[in-house]
């Protein structure tokens, strides 16, 4: 040790190690004792079950973020080390890539994704909510998952990028896998792969200019490789990634805001009273669930982060979840409030990779809960809540509920 | 350390104290001024920050980036000569009395 000049103390030895598992059952179940043990246990951890680092406070996490030099995404943001194994799919064209490969492709999604883009959709997707809202009104008793957080985004996200109507039941088993991909090679992830191919056929095919609708946001994306902004074999894999990521993060995201705004009677009420709320209850069921709760980084050199050096070419797990509800950064962090500050939760991540479609997603999210709550007095569980186990998402499979109308 | 005077829609003004190494946003958050959304947290990806820059003060400021630019476009508020995103704008000591008006909405 002496010889190469790396002090004894430093490296996985003098970081706490914890022996759990973060992708396990009995974890997903309830992962909030978990968490509260990560972040007592020191500002980085080391989990040996899959020999990763471990990030689970909101300053660490944070800084991992916005640190994408040291702390790089080409190498993969699950387990698996792109530069050791080779990926299941095609990497990421902007997920999966560093600077300065990414800042043109990152500027390409931006651009489709824009504010002013989100100007020009809103009233189309406030509409949906209102007709969405009509057939719940209908149903009286229904699934919030099935019923409300998947039917609405199925409803107008498809159609905004400007796909086929057939083969749409693909879209969100593909994302299922997408997002327990980035897992280890546990049961969720090995299953998942071995049954990917119908979906990765599916998606590969909808990505080709030719099956993507005039207007719509894959067909922007095409038009981006005319203006020579990407190449012409680089969009088809653009178009993936909102194809992977635009719908099943946001049907989590209103399922979790939902579920909050169904546990918390007096939020409700508060939302209820002031319908301006609505887009800062969406935000804030974000930070109180994080849909996404994990994701990993890679280190590009040996680095010290908060007095733990850590070598080259280690996995960082960074804990979003646990972040978005670290005491350190937050007052009262398991209160779902939705009068909250929330700017600076990562639950859409922070940094250069923080989720380009989180417009998409507030605007969903806003449209949707105002809707709900203009027109519902009382949203009530009928029935035992059913978990979606995802090696990344953190969602529900069912969520019973009886409305009643306002 | 320099102070900003932030002038709220309705006329009444608000004086925030800021301290070094920080934007303009994360000085008005940190503050709890009502006004400045910044949902997006400082990654100038969501234009919910955006104020007006007294003209004294235009001239003043670093130049608008490409980033921004674009961004401006999409403000809730209309954007006018003197629109900025307030993430973009990092306080330096010659900010010291910088004044902005704040837009009738963020989002």
């Amino acid at each position: 040790m002496t010889a190469s000049g790396t002090p004894a103390s430093t490296g996985p030895a003098s970081v706490p190690h914890l022996d759990v598992d973060p992708f396990d059952m009995a974890f997903f179940a309830d992962p909030y004792p978990t968490h509260q043990r990560l972040r007592e246990a020191g500002p980085v951890v080391y989990l040996d079950r899959w020999n990763v680092y471990g990030v689970a406070r909101y300053a660490e996490v944070h800084a991992v973020l916005n640190d994408p030099a040291t702390f790089c995404s080409s190498r993969g943001v699950g387990l698996s080390d792109f530069k050791k194994e080779t990926p299941w799919r095609p990497p990421s064209l902007i997920l999966e890539a560093d600077p300065p490969a990414h800042t043109r492709t990152r500027a390409v999604l931006s651009k489709v994704l824009s504010p002013t883009v989100m100007k020009q959709v809103r009233d189309r997707f406030a509409a949906a909510a209102e007709e969405r809202v009509d057939a719940l009104l209908d149903q009286r008793s229904f699934d919030a998952i099935t019923d409300l957080a998947e039917a609405y985004p199925l409803s107008i996200f498809p159609d905004a990028l400007g796909l086929k109507p057939e083969g749409r039941e693909h879209l969100i088993p593909y994302a299922s896998v997408v997002f327990n991909a980035f897992g280890p090679p546990n049961e969720l992830r090995q299953q998942a792969i071995a049954r990917s191919s119908p979906h990765q056929a599916y998606v590969a095919e909808q990505c080709q200019r030719d099956n993507l609708a005039p207007g719509g946001f894959g067909a922007c994306i095409h038009a981006q490789a005319d203006a020579g902004a990407i190449t012409a074999t680089e969009a088809p894999l653009l178009v993936r990634s909102l194809l992977s990521a635009g719908l099943d993060t946001t049907v989590n995201g209103i399922g979790a805001a939902v579920y909050c705004l169904a546990r918390f009677p007096e939020q409700w009420q508060r939302l209820r009273d002031d319908l301006t709320l609505a887009r800062n209850a969406f935000e804030e069921a974000v930070r109180f669930e994080s849909p996404v709760q994990t994701f990993f980084r890679t280190t590009t050199r040996e680095v010290e982060l908060s007095g733990a050096t850590i070598g080259e070419g280690e996995k960082v797990l960074m804990f979003l979840a646990a972040a978005n509800r670290d005491p350190r950064r937050w007052d009262q962090p398991d209160s779902y409030d939705i009068t909250r500050r929330t700017s600076g939760h990562v639950g859409f991540g922070s940094g250069i990779h923080m989720c380009v479609g989180q417009l998409v997603a507030r605007l969903e999210g806003e449209v949707m809960l105002t809707a709900l709550a203009r027109r519902i007095a009382r949203i009530e569980i009928t029935g035992e809540p059913k978990r979606r186990f995802n090696n990344t998402l953190r969602g529900l499979d069912s969520l019973p509920v009886t409305i009643t109308p306002a | 350390m320099p102070a900003i005077t932030f002038i709220h829609p309705d006329g009444k003004s608000e004086h925030v104290e800021t301290s070094g190494g920080e934007s303009v946003m994360q000085a008005a958050t940190r503050h709890g001024l009502d006004g400045i959304l910044a949902e997006c947290g400082g990654n100038a990806m969501c234009a919910t920050c955006h104020v007006y820059v007294d003209e004294s003060w235009l001239a003043r400021l670093p130049a608008v980036a490409g980033d921004e630019d674009a961004l401006l476009d999409g403000t809730a508020a209309e954007r006018l000569p003197n629109s900025r995103l307030s993430c973009q704008i990092n306080i330096t000591p010659e900010l010291d009395g910088l004044v902005l008006k704040l837009p009738e909405r963020q989002v």
